[in-house]
């Protein structure tokens, strides 16, 4: 083979190798255009969120709509607290969500080790039957349990508002498929020196699984943020509303009037900031905890 | 194992199990029964200790919801509110394949190799994460016929192309205000769990299935429709069942919210009718009839999927 053949083929390999690059550099950079497009128009509304927040009454009804409130004002913050006891709403969500969320998590914690490590008789079916209720629609159950509430004199209280929503399927099925990654192998060491099963539980299970326990806890933390319907029929009185029902309690306020936007959108903005701040720094686990009850289908 | 140590792991186990069974027991598979034998009787809420009032009817309520009758020689439903509120649940259903297919899109363009991964998937899935109440309450605002964000947009592209476009009355026109309810629901759901299960799914496929194609000449297409498609199947299916399942029970905080389930219950769902059912009008038994009949869908359509659906899947 000459020389100047040699020189072609790498000339052409070279050549193709470029043409690739570009095409590829093309393509890496419409990526970005489409996802950036993307993010933008995700973003738009929480922005249009934020600037009717910071706009004055009069500034909110005008054609064109400034995307920079002129002037910038921050009263609808100050007045949100006093117009609506919102403080009390944002004391009852965090209340509630932390109560639900300890409980749920120590109960499946405790219901998915039984599951996932221990034998007994009927393991299997109980599971199954736990399974199968993740199927049933809410409003199924939601009816007796309504009734429950009325039956026992819970209706406005916290009582109606945590315990029924402690306990869950979902959060013991989720553990439970995480338990059965560990190996057991760890366990019969421990079970050969000795331990309990509960020890085994304690000072196996629960550390190795604190990605999937963190997961679940903001899930049900979360769940319990955001829950409307049962809040809804559960509450009477201003004092023991949510934070979701306070801001429909809030938006009713204006049945009758032109609503206040700016503080509204302040309101929700104050509403949705925990959660996304939350997020913004956990997202790994929400991401992992989709994977985990979600892959197999 | 011996039967004494038998025993005892049994009683340890249910001593474990006991707090959240007892939960599960009371709050969940009891109720279920309840509300099934809630469904034949007429039953009415009633002042405490009362609770409830009502006589056994049967299939009464069943009768009630489902049946039709002749009357001058046209068949008329017992309650045409439930086939109309049916309507709407179905209609807004519809967009689920557009959010299925926008999900998949995104993960398709997000599985490569790009920077800043992490911050738009988390911008994207910034809707799902956010309270409800306070989106709807947003995009009631985006949604104002006059101030929106929505028709400002639209007269201000009017203005430059130099037409006068008008936007529609969105929530509050009969005929657009389940389409905008559509339209925000792909926006709250397109960068959700269903792109990260997509995600989750594309970064399985082993790579060596891309190169074996790519060494065989397949082109970008080709690559998608005989292996990523085939490989994700699985997901899609996932994907597609839970959304069949929550679409069925699902509409009711979007329509309180925004619509009141208005206008002329335009966008009350079944969901939406439970909840007035009980809390409303405080029919008990109808409300736990519907809720059962809806129960009854979704089994046999989890079911037929099971039986068909499953047969698209490959491996």
């Amino acid at each position: 083979m000459d020389k100047s053949h040699l020189e072609g083929i790498s000339k052409e390999l070279f050549e193709s190798k470029r043409l690739r690059s570009k095409r590829e550099a093309i393509r890496k950079l419409a990526t970005y255009v489409v996802l950036i497009l993307g993010s933008i128009s995700m973003i738009l509304p929480f922005l249009w969120m934020l600037s009717t927040s910071l706009k004055e009454p009069q500034a909110i009804y005008t054609f064109p709509p400034r995307w920079i409130p002129e002037p910038i004002i921050f009263e609808s913050y100050i007045k949100v607290w006093k117009i609506v006891p919102f403080a009390r709403f944002y004391l009852n969500s965090i209340f509630i969500a932390l109560c639900v969320t300890l409980g749920q998590v120590m109960t499946s914690a405790f219901a998915a080790y039984a599951f996932s490590r221990l034998r007994f008789p009927g393991r299997d079916k109980l599971f199954f039957a736990y399974l199968a209720t993740m199927m049933i629609p809410y409003s199924v159950i939601l009816v007796p349990v309504y009734i429950l509430m009325v039956y026992f004199r819970w209706i406005d209280s916290y009582k109606a508002l945590i315990l029924p929503a402690m306990f869950t399927a979902y959060g013991t099925f989720m553990l439970r498929q995480f338990f059965m990654t560990i190996p057991r192998d760890l366990e019969d060491a421990a079970r050969i020196d000795g331990c309990s099963l509960f020890g085994i539980f304690w000072r196996i299970i629960i550390p190795l699984s604190k990605p999937a326990l963190a997961t679940l806890t903001m899930f049900t933390f979360m769940a319990s943020w955001n829950n409307f319907m049962w809040p809804l029929l559960v509450t009477e009185s201003v004092e023991k509303k949510t934070l979701p029902i306070g801001l429909a309690y809030f938006q009713e306020v204006y049945q009758y009037t032109q609503p206040d936007w700016s503080l509204l959108m302040a309101g929700s903005l104050l509403a949705v900031l925990p959660v996304i701040v939350m997020f913004v720094f956990n997202q790994r686990f929400f991401v992992e905890g989709i994977k985990l009850t979600g892959i197999k289908g | 194992m011996n039967l004494k140590s038998r025993h005892r792991e049994t009683l340890i186990a249910y001593l474990f199990l006991s707090p959240n069974l007892l939960g599960f027991l009371i709050f969940t598979s009891i109720p279920v029964l309840v509300s099934l034998s809630f469904s034949f009787f007429d039953s009415q809420l009633a002042p405490w200790p009362q609770v409830l009032s009502g006589k056994f009817v049967g299939f009464g309520n069943f009768v009630k919801l489902l049946g039709f009758r002749l009357q001058d020689g046209v068949w008329l439903a017992n309650d045409p509110k439930f086939w109309k509120f049916t309507g709407n649940t179905l209609f807004l259903m519809m967009v689920i394949p557009f959010q299925i297919f926008g999900s998949l899109v995104l993960a398709l363009i997000m599985n490569q190799k790009i920077r800043g991964i992490v911050g738009f998937r988390t911008i994207y899935f910034l809707p799902t994460i956010s309270n409800g109440v306070a989106i709807y309450l947003l995009w009631q605002w985006v949604y104002n016929p006059n101030f929106g964000l929505l028709n400002s947009m639209i007269a201000k592209f009017g203005e430059i192309v130099n037409l006068s476009l008008k936007g529609p009355h969105w929530l509050s026109n009969e005929a657009w205000a389940k389409p905008s309810l559509m339209i925000m629901g792909l926006w709250v759901v397109i960068g959700g769990h269903n792109a990260i299960l997509y995600l989750a799914a594309l970064q399985n496929i082993p790579k060596d299935f891309y190169d074996a194609a790519s060494i065989d000449g397949a082109n970008l297409w080709q690559k998608f429709w005989y292996i990523t498609w085939p490989m994700i199947s699985p997901t899609t299916f996932f994907i597609t069942i839970m959304a069949v399942i929550f679409g069925f029970q699902s509409g009711f905080m979007q329509a309180y919210i925004m619509t009141r389930g208005g206008p002329n219950g335009a966008t009350t769902t079944l969901e939406y009718y439970i909840f007035n059912n009980l809390y409303e009008w405080h029919h008990v038994g109808y409300a736990a009839t519907i809720a059962w009949f809806l129960f009854i869908v979704i089994f046999v359509i989890t079911l037929l999927n099971w039986r068909f659906g499953g047969k698209l899947v490959n491996y």
